[in-house]
């Protein structure tokens, strides 16, 4: 920031004129009350509805109920009765609330950059259509992203059918080609592996980060906590060799650091520490799962292997179809031989594999249509971009990855000129349909009123089916030399889809805990090999592609090899997610999707700055984040008895707890961006990340301890002796009479005592006035919270509008409120349910049942804060056998 | 050049700028407390000149016809041009005063009738919990059956706000009339004390997270 340069009569001609317009704003402004016109049925002003709906994010649906205030969707629960989500959500879910609202949003037709009606481009279509009917459709080709939709499936049937000889093409840079493969050659035909982890005793994680960006991940990270749960002195053990760090390395009990070469070989020469495996696996019914970044060789190897030990793994069919491969259209592209190309999402300008070079294809042919929600990187390349509607905006229908359907149901009308990809496909077909009718086409056989609402189409899902396994060559790992160069999804803004949201951009890495950034991800001893430290520069050479980028040194990667996180380095994403980070993609090759070998690391002049919330990664032998062993679990010394002189305080009516588990916690974030999405928390900017001034509620810190990764989530504690209350001047930090330790915003005059006298600092005060002023995103605010200024602390309510909306209702029927009525955001947005909030006068709450655990302890409680939230401590469960990982 | 002005010129003039500014206040101060409650400043000019006095003390009409929410919501529910044409579809149908009622019907565009009621954004209000437990509309809105022009009689001040909850037994009206302008709340006191006896503890109602979130 400059400093700001003044001279004495510019200071009073300054000050002379702010008092003069202060004078003229005394008065309260005027507000209008609008009633509707026609008033729809059944609505409640300020009662708001949820309306069941799904999207893919990671190549499956996510089930989710939208919560609409007065029609405008502004926050995303999970559905409990969708699969793909039991009732949780994932950051993007969360996030996807912004990206309906995002005032960047594509907004307009353009023709060449140029804003254009959309008759226009219906006139373009119509003409190439006439000529390319002519031929049959040759020349006709469509892209498509996700192909999880069965209408849309259905769909390009049609198209085909009208154009026998069009062709349809699926490029999404995050495909899982490799698992099918790998079922192709274990079982004849592409499957997908539908784990039952919850009936597992030991899982071994080939580099599989089925917690992380797997398209069932949210249904996984549920039944992996239910398996970890001891239950007769036993519990789920997990083994995790992974070439990235991942929230599987990071639950694991042996985790290993290896590149992925050095994974396939350790799986056909099985050394000591294979064996020890195997064994436990075997007398354990444990299964095996593998990633992506292996070879389908290494798949079918698991699939065989799995067969052997009897896992809990079932066989379905994928949830999307096959289509044709994207470098055969680049090869026509390129030839010439396509006149009309529609591409349906996806920005495969920007994504698509380096070599093939899928820009300068582009601008061959004669007329590309491109689809999407922001005038991305494609779009500018493309004759015609049209704006795409949101998910939220449209009918539409999508499988979760074990293929039961969800109809995706509009909650508003289209916020700009935009259209559904079924009804430009329509376009295409001749049908001219409008989305509802082509949906309820697909599914005339269902009860249509159930399906809506319960957000899932009963008894849509796959059948597991019967296999058997074919033989095939055993994976040969390539020869380790030079550097390995391992991409991974970014969690936050997945393949770049989600550059343009501030939420996704600011929220922690759950292993770096970076924001705003991506990074070459190395170990300690490469980084001592290249001479390099957190934040210097590399230059990486891989075949004939270079890419600068800044290194980030963390224990959970392997050495010698890098990770390159995707999605960042956008030109075209708008303001937020414009020139951040860098852009992996233009070293990614379609042969080598997730790891390439033979790469040359060299340091590179220069530094960069990166922005994080957590600068100190140990706990310095103090006793934070908690773990114990499986057997010690009854030696564990939970709670240090706080004695005191005085009487307790009563508390008669309700006595609000939060108990948060770390052995379930999987530190996957969704609870920070769900209270983010809850309580109007405004992001802040790198800048601002820098300076120490991230706003969120609830952070998710992570500690490396021996060789484990430890995630612990720190809301407000609502201490009963709470420490930041006795410094402020003004009342500002109170107790109500339920134990809340409340903050009064209209009280708060911002003298930051209280932050600084927070022994957890969970105290967050806005410096400059963080919230973005733009009417869209006003339109996402919950109107049950307050929107906080400048000069004002703010933290942790346990979500208190929740409680007062459960209270009323309750009042109002003269009950108490009963145990589960209140759920708070982060607490509903957790996959593993490791967030329990209740009343602890009631002695058969959850809260208070998990609060009688052996393993509950207080946060720093021997500073006799009294904290209402406690911890479950983690529970690590390492084979005797085995000592390495 | 010699000063125009010696020391004691000087400060004579800080004086009476101080004395100034501190008249001025005082002025305003008093202006602003002597102002009565019922003063037109809080009854603002009406899109249509709606009057209640001829709504609900004329014609009877019971609050929750027009404001159908306010049992079941924290809004009360301003009534659409629909509700509004129920009646007036018929009657003064073709009044020059409805005009804006009846292009609302006509183009969905929503009346915009200006706030009279308002309170700060950090204060969440909840009506059907106050109707539930047995505060009435007049207790805040006055005789509304009386008012040709709607106004504000309270100050919705907090310390109003408070008045109330912190002693709220006698303002406690028996659930059948809550919506009756002219009851009052009862003066026996037993029936005062059951009445009290269905709220949640003082405490309670007058912690801050309460009314603030």
């Amino acid at each position: 920031m400059s400093p700001i340069r003044l001279t004495r009569r510019n200071f009073l001609k300054l000050g002379a004129a702010a008092a003069a317009l202060a004078t003229g704003a005394c008065s309260r402004p005027r507000e209008a009350i609008v009633p509707y016109a026609h008033q729809p049925e059944n609505e409640l002003p300020g009662v708001p509805r949820f309306y069941a709906t799904a999207a893919c994010f990671v190549g499956a649906a996510e089930g989710m109920l939208v919560e609409s205030n007065a029609g405008r969707p502004t926050k995303v629960e999970g559905n409990p009765g969708h699969p793909g989500s039991l009732g949780a959500t994932s950051v993007h879910g969360q996030a996807s609330v912004l990206e309906l609202w995002d005032p960047e949003r594509s907004k307009v037709p353009r023709q060449r950059g140029q804003p254009a009606t959309r008759g226009a481009l219906e006139r373009d279509i119509a003409d190439a259509l006439v000529r390319l009917r002519e031929r049959g459709g040759e020349g006709l080709r469509l892209l498509v992203r996700d192909a999880s939709s069965p209408t849309l499936a259905r769909q390009l049937d049609g198209v085909v059918e009208r154009f026998p000889r069009a062709l349809v093409h699926r490029w999404d840079p995050l495909h899982r080609d490799r698992s099918r493969e790998g079922a192709r050659l274990a079982f004849g035909r592409p499957l997908e592996p539908l784990y039952r982890i919850e009936q597992a005793g030991a899982i071994l994680s080939l580099d599989s980060r089925f917690l992380d960006d797997h398209p069932y991940r949210l249904n996984h990270a549920r039944q992996f906590a239910r398996a970890r749960m001891p239950r007769d002195g036993r519990m789920c053990r997990l083994y995790a060799l992974e070439s990235a760090p991942s929230l599987v390395g990071a639950m694991a009990d042996h985790r290993f650091a290896m590149s992925v070469p050095a994974i396939e070989a350790w799986l056909v020469e099985k050394n000591a520490a294979y064996d020890t495996i195997f064994k436990d696996l075997k007398q354990n019914r444990g299964v095996i799962l593998a990633g992506e970044a292996l070879s389908p060789q290494a798949h079918a190897l698991a699939h065989r292997l799995n067969a052997e030990l009897g896992a809990p793994v079932a066989y379905i069919e994928p949830s999307e179809r096959e289509l044709r491969p994207l470098p055969e259209l680049v090869q026509a592209m390129r030839g010439g031989a396509v006149e009309l190309l529609v591409i349906l999402d996806g920005n495969p300008a920007y994504d698509a594999p380096a070599e093939l070079d899928f820009t300068a294809a582009l601008a061959r042919v004669a007329l590309s249509v491109h689809l999407s929600l922001y005038d991305d990187e494609t779009s500018a390349r493309c004759t015609w971009h049209l704006p795409s509607t949101h998910f939220m905006e449209h009918w539409s229908d999508a499988r979760a990855f074990d293929g039961t359907a969800a109809i995706v149901q509009p909650l508003i009308a289209p916020l700009y000129a935009g259209v559904s990809p079924h009804e430009l496909l329509s376009l295409l077909s001749g049908e001219h349909k409008s989305a509802y009718d082509l949906v309820r086409e697909t599914w005339r056989h269902i009860d249509w009123d159930a399906a809506l609402r319960q957000g899932v189409i009963r008894g849509s899902a796959s059948r597991p089916l019967q296999v058997s396994l074919r033989g095939f060559s055993r994976p040969k790992p390539a020869p380790e030399q030079g550097w390995q160069v391992r991409f991974v999804a970014d969690e936050a803004v997945l393949d770049g889809r989600f550059a343009n949201s501030a939420w996704l951009q600011e929220l922690p890495r759950a292993d770096s805990k970076l924001t705003w950034d991506n990074a070459a991800l190395v170990s300690p001893n490469s980084a001592k090999v290249l001479g390099v430290a957190t934040g210097d520069v590399l230059d990486i050479l891989l075949g004939a592609r270079t890419l600068r980028a800044p290194a980030w040194v963390t224990p959970a990667q392997a050495d010698m090899s890098l990770t390159l996180p995707l999605g960042y380095g956008r030109s075209r994403a708008g303001a937020i997610g414009n020139g951040v980070g860098i852009d992996a993609f233009t070293l990614r090759t379609h042969a080598e999707p997730w790891s390439a070998g033979g790469a040359q690391v060299t340091k590179a002049p220069g530094r960069h700055e990166f922005a994080t919330t957590q600068n100190h990664a140990r706990m310095e032998g103090r006793e934070l984040a908690r773990h114990v062993g499986l057997a010690h679990i009854d030696s564990f010394a939970s709670k240090k008895p706080n004695t005191s002189l005085y009487p307790g305080w009563p508390y008669d009516g309700y006595r609000w707890a939060m108990s948060i588990d770390l052995n379930a916690c999987i530190g996957c974030n969704a609870c920070t961006i769900a209270c983010q999405a809850e309580n109007n928390i405004p992001t802040v900017g790198k800048e601002q990340v820098i300076a120490g001034r991230e706003m969120h509620w609830i952070r998710v810190d992570r500690y490396y301890e021996e060789r484990r990764t430890l995630f612990q989530p720190v809301p407000c504690m609502h201490c009963e002796n709470a420490p930041c209350e006795y410094v402020c001047p003004v009342e500002a930090s109170v107790h109500d009479s339920e134990g809340l330790n409340v903050q009064v915003y209209n009280r708060c005059v911002g003298t930051r005592f209280c932050s600084q006298n927070c022994p957890y600092k969970v105290r967050r005060f806005n410096f400059l006035d963080y919230q973005r002023k733009e009417e869209e995103l006003k339109a996402q605010r919950n109107p049950e919270v307050t929107v906080r200024m400048r000069g004002v602390m703010e933290k942790c309510t346990y979500c208190v509008q929740r409680i007062t909306r459960a209270r009323i209702e309750a009042e109002k029927q003269g009950r108490r409120i009963g145990d589960g009525e209140v759920v708070t955001a982060c607490q509903a947005a957790c996959p593993t349910s490791a967030i329990v909030f209740g009343d602890l006068n009631d002695k058969e709450s959850e809260v208070s049942k998990a609060k009688t655990s052996p393993l509950d302890y207080d946060l720093l409680g021997e500073l006799n804060t009294r904290p209402r939230t406690s911890y479950a401590a983690r529970i690590v469960n390492r084979n005797p056998e085995l000592k390495d990982g | 050049m010699p000063q125009i002005f010696g020391p004691p010129a000087v400060l004579g003039i800080k004086l009476s700028l101080v004395a100034i500014a501190l008249t001025a206040s005082a002025a305003w101060i008093t202006f602003y407390k002597a102002l009565p409650a019922q003063s037109g400043l809080a009854s603002p000019q009406q899109p249509i000149p709606f009057s209640h006095k001829h709504h609900v003390g004329d014609d009877g009409i019971d609050c929750r016809y027009c404001h159908w929410s306010v049992e079941k919501a924290s809004f009360a529910g301003i009534p659409s041009a629909q509700v509004c044409l129920t009646c007036h579809s018929q009657l003064f149908n073709d009044a020059p005063m409805l005009e804006p009622l009846r292009e609302s019907a006509r183009t969905g565009a929503p009346i915009r009738w200006v706030r009279v009621h308002d309170l700060p954004d950090f204060v969440f209000f909840d009506h059907s919990i106050h109707l539930a437990k047995g505060v009435g509309c007049v207790e805040c809105h006055g005789r509304v059956d009386r008012m040709p022009r709607i106004e504000r009689v309270a100050s919705l001040e907090m310390q109003w706000c408070l008045g109330c909850h912190r002693d709220p037994a006698p303002h406690l009206r028996l659930p059948q009339d809550v919506f009756d302008m002219a009851s009052k709340p009862p003066q026996d006191p037993r029936v005062r004390a059951q009445l009290a006896a269905r709220l949640l503890p003082k405490q309670r109602l007058t912690d801050c997270s309460t009314c603030h979130r």
